[in-house]
Parts: structure tokens; sequence; C-alpha cells
């Protein structure tokens, strides 16, 4: 049962529960497939968590309970017949802080496939394809393909945020959530990772979490204001800044709070 | 404000020479006491060296003890020690590492976790005499292997396993968890998560854990005694393979004991030189531990 067939991410009143902490309240939205969407929104307002809920990584915590649908692309992720691993294969993650793995940038990039494919996928070439087109995507074919075998853990953060991103692709997934993943960045990085959303955009739909609204104003398609795990506003990125329709945005936005 | 002429300012005064004075008298005491813990460690080893001496030789570990144990070597002592620590760490390391892998990567927290838990920190708590009686009553009768280096293996591996546990538990606690978000968020399972990035950057921690454990269970008396250990079984000098595993064998840590009090007329410095050799085992075994973790920690940098 799929609604409008350009909304890669439905969520119908979604409740969750850290323990007996509500995080997030009654949270309905549609994020539309293949633009970049920014969640913003003063820290602890639920951000992360509903950014987490898209995979069900929450989940990994015992205590947390979830209630409401979430459907990504047709189909709610939280019927009984979702597989996991399958979900997480098509929802990627990127976070705040690089996370290489303590491995070589090769096994790194071909991780994911390592993990899911079998047989035929794992030859030597097909592996050396995903590598390079994974690496190209993101701009660091050129610079690293010389020390494919060298430590992820030893690259610039920038190349490692870069990577992380990589490590997704060979996995062909169709939405990427990233949870500010410019915060541990300089001005240069932020740019070359902004410029590269730009460039994954159309292909994947992409969430971000970001608590730099200039950031969601230049890089962002739509925005999402959260306060208090409620979402308030959720609209075009220019209608958000420049006429916001609650007062609470347009307050956080002029920077009363936050 | 101030009436102070300005060549005199910021120059010591009477209570800052007080403070400094209480601050170096602080220091040499901190600084005393930590000294002192060397001072009985020289003075255990030198004075055990200097008694052995006479004996200290290739021929004293090689040999078997003669004339009803007052002369001769500790050859049949020293492989069965090195039976005992085998065998009973062959079990518990198995069983403590894929315990604590459990424990560790898989448990919820739920009652039957939790008692899992208590259970193995008691158990860690045990003295081990009360093992010894334990491994007496559920190996040696219970389970019928009778008096024999199964049952004392077994009793060394019971009481090991807790303290590998924990070990393992804290190695596997130190790979971040960044790690395991990332293989989590491309769909890993947990086992292949384990496999490809915790086990890898835990090892260094797991094997130094079970490696320290090689020293308690060379050194333990009480288990070994009361479950398969004899104060002497006749063995051909430097036979490597000498006991079959149902039978009693000898153990350095035994052997010790009754040539320090049970027999008359031992040759001195023998009971010396098996306690050095006893200490030099031990002092490989930890020293290799630690070379290997510090090996092991420089291939791996986060
Ligand atoms: N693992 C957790 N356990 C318990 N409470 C949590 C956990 N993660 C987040 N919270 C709480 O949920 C609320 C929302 O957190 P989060 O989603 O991280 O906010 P944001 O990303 O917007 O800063 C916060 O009040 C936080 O304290
Ligand atoms: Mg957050």
């Amino acid at each position: 049962m799929s609604d409008l067939p350009d909304h890669s991410i439905t969520a119908r009143d979604v409740n969750l529960w850290y323990g007996k902490f509500q995080a997030l309240r009654d949270v309905t939205l549609n994020i539309k497939h293949g633009l970049i969407t920014s969640l913003i929104g003063p820290s602890g307002c639920g951000k992360t968590t509903l950014l987490r809920c898209f995979n069900r990584v929450n989940e990994r915590y015992g205590y947390v309970t979830t209630k409401g649908e979430i459907h990504l692309l047709g189909k709610n992720i939280y019927d009984p017949d979702v597989s996991l691993i399958e979900l997480r294969k098509s929802v990627g993650m990127v976070f705040q802080r690089p996370n290489p793995l303590p491995l070589s940038i090769y096994e790194n990039v071909v991780f994911g496939l390592r993990v899911h494919a079998e047989g035929e996928a794992l030859r030597r070439s097909a592996l050396d394809e995903a590598v390079e087109k994974a690496l190209t995507e993101v701009n660091l074919w050129h610079d690293l393909k010389d020390r494919l075998d060298h430590k992820a853990i030893g690259l610039q953060l920038e190349q490692q945020q870069k990577l992380c991103i990589a490590r997704l692709l060979p996995l062909k997934p169709e939405i990427i959530l990233m949870d500010e993943p410019c915060s541990a960045l300089d001005v240069e990085g932020t740019a070359a990772i902004e410029e590269l959303m730009f460039s994954l955009k159309g292909r994947y739909t992409l969430v971000i979490v970001t608590h730099n609204m200039a950031q969601a104003r230049r890089a962002s398609d739509e925005c999402i204001f959260m306060l208090l795990g409620k979402m308030i506003e959720h609209s075009r990125t220019e209608d958000l800044f420049l006429a916001p329709s609650d007062p609470k945005t347009a307050e956080y936005i002029e920077g009363r709070y936050g | 404000m101030n009436a102070l002429p300005a060549s005199s300012r910021f120059t010591e005064t009477p209570a800052v020479r007080r403070k400094l004075r209480q601050e170096a008298l602080a220091k040499w005491i901190f600084c005393a006491m930590a000294a002192a813990m060397v001072v009985p460690l020289l003075l255990i080893v030198g004075y055990l060296v200097v008694r052995a001496a006479p004996s200290l030789n290739l021929e004293f570990l090689l040999e078997v003890p003669k004339r009803g144990m007052t002369e001769g070597g500790i050859w049949p002592a020293l492989i069965g020690t090195l039976y005992l620590v085998f065998i009973s760490l062959a079990v518990s390391a198995p069983i403590g590492i894929l315990a604590a892998v459990y424990l560790n990567e898989y448990a919820r927290d739920n009652w039957f976790n939790r008692v899992i838990n208590l259970a193995v920190i008691n158990l860690a708590g045990v003295p081990s005499i009360v093992h010894a009686l334990f491994g007496l009553g559920a190996f040696v009768y219970a389970a019928r292997f009778g008096y024999s280096i199964i049952s004392a293996s077994l009793t060394l591996a019971i009481m090991t396993l807790p303290v590998i546990i924990a070990s393992t538990r804290e190695a596997l606690a130190s790979v971040p968890r960044s790690f395991r978000e990332a293989c989590w968020n491309v769909g890993a399972t947990r086992w292949q998560t384990i496999k490809a990035i915790v086990l890898p950057n835990s090892i260094s921690g797991i094997l130094t854990g079970v490696i320290l454990q090689v020293s308690r269970a060379a050194g333990e008396t009480a288990p070994v005694m009361f479950t398969g250990v004899v104060f002497f079984k006749s063995v051909e000098r430097g036979d490597l393979l000498p006991y079959y595993l149902n039978e009693q064998c000898m153990a350095l840590s035994m052997h010790l004991y009754t040539i320090s009090t049970q027999v008359p007329g031992v040759q001195p410095s023998i009971p010396f030189a098996t306690a050095v050799v006893l200490l030099a085992l031990v002092v490989i075994v930890n020293a290799t531990a630690i070379s290997l973790r510090v090996y092991l920690r420089s291939r791996k940098k986060w």
C-alpha cells in the first residue's frame, strides 16, 4: 500500500520511548524521493532518534518501544515479515564522527558486499570494480587509488567521512541517512561533503540531521523542524526560513533558543 | 589598593613556602610506598636464587627425584604441571571465550543473563580449597574420573573459567561501539560483526587474559592435591609423555610442599631450586603475555 509514489519515507503517528521517556510524539511526515531533506531542531529534540527509526537501529537497545508506521518505498518497515538485514542494506547511515572500520580502505568499501553478497559477486574483479565505482562516486578514487591497502583509520577526517559514504554505495541503497555528517569536519571538509550530497541527490534520497541552520538552508531542498519530540513544521527550505508558518519555528530560526 | 613595592610582587611568601614543604613531603611519602613494593620482590627473588644456586642447572630440570626425593631433579613434577596447565586451559579458554562473547555481544539485560553474570562473579570469588573439594566430589567421584590428570585439570579449568570470562569481556568491551554500529548499519548480523571486527580487534586482550591464567593454574596446590596429584610417581628421565590422562601425576607446587615439609634430609638447595623453577615459569609466561600484547597493540591504531 504505497501512497504517493514520489515519497520515499512516510511516517504515520510514530511514537518512541526509551524506557519510560518518550522521545518521539506522533511524528507524521512524508519525505520526497530523490531530494535532500534536512532535520533541524535544538539538541535533544529527537532528530537522531527519528533518523534511527528509519533503519530500525534504535532497536539494538533492548529498552526501546516504537509505535506507529513507517513506510519506506511503500512497505511498512515495522511489518513482521521485514528482515532487518535487508532493510539496512537499502537504508544506509552515516554518523557524526566518521567511523571507518579498522580495516584497509579497500576492505571498508567492500565490507557491505562481503556481508551480503555470495559467489560471483565476491570475485576479485567484481570487488575491484565496486571499489573503483564507489570511490569515484565520492571523489576519492583519484586520491586513494594507489593506497587502497592502507588502513582507513589513517585518512583525514574528511576522507574518512567520504569513505563511510562510499561504504554504503556498493549495496545500492535507496535512502542514505546522515546524522550531523559535517560536525566533526572543518570548513573545507564541510563544503566537500555538501558538494558530495548534491552529486548523490536524485539517485538517492538523502535525509540529513544538522544543528547548523546555515547548512540546512544551503544544502537541503526540504526542511523539517522538530521540537521536544514533535514535528512542528515541514516545508520547502526557502519557505521554512523565509516564511515559517509556526511561531516556534520562527523563534528557533531567529536564534531565540537552541 | 596594593601597598607592596613592585619589585616584591609574585615572590614567595611564608605561606607559599609552607605549602611547598608539604607538597615535597607528600611526594616523598607516596614515592617511598611505591618503592616499598619492589623491595620484597627483590628480596624474595634474591634469597631464592642464592639459596638455590648449587642445584640450578639443566640436569636438575631433566633428572627425576632420587633417594626418596632427597636428591635428583624435578622432571616428573615439571612435566606434570605442564600437563595440568595445558589441559585445563584447553578446556577453560574456549568455553570462557565463547561464554564471554555471548555475554558481551548477544545477551540482553534480562533475569537469565543477570543470573549468569552473578554466577561468574561469585565463582571468581570462591577460594581454591573449595574448588578442590568440588572437584573431588564432581570429577573424582560423581563423574568417576578417579584421582587423575583429567579430574585435576577440570578442577583447575573451573577455577580459571570465571577470570577468563571476565578478562575476555573486558577485551571485547574495549572495541569501540562505533565499529559495531558501522557494521549493523550495512546490515551485518551480530556474528558477522564479531567475526570481522570484534574478535580481530580484541584478540590481544583475550590472549593476555588467558595466558595470565597459566600462572594461576601452575601455582595452585589445593585443587590438584585433592583431585589427581600425588607426591611421587616414577617416570623416565626427560620422558615427554610420561603420563596417561587417567593416571595421577606429580606437579611442581605439590612437589615443593612435599620436599619442604614432608621428607626429612632433603638436600637444602633443592626446595629453593624448585621454587625458582616455578617462579621462572610464571615470569616467562607473564612476559610472553605482555610482549604479545605489546606486539598486537602496536599493529592496531584507532
Ligand atoms: N539511547 C538512549 N537512551 C535513553 N535516552 C536517549 C537515548 N538516546 C537519546 N535519548 C534521549 O532522547 C532524546 C532525543 O535524543 P536525540 O534523538 O539524540 O536528540 P537530537 O539528535 O535531536 O539531539 C534526548 O532527550 C535524549 O536524552
Ligand atoms: Mg543527535
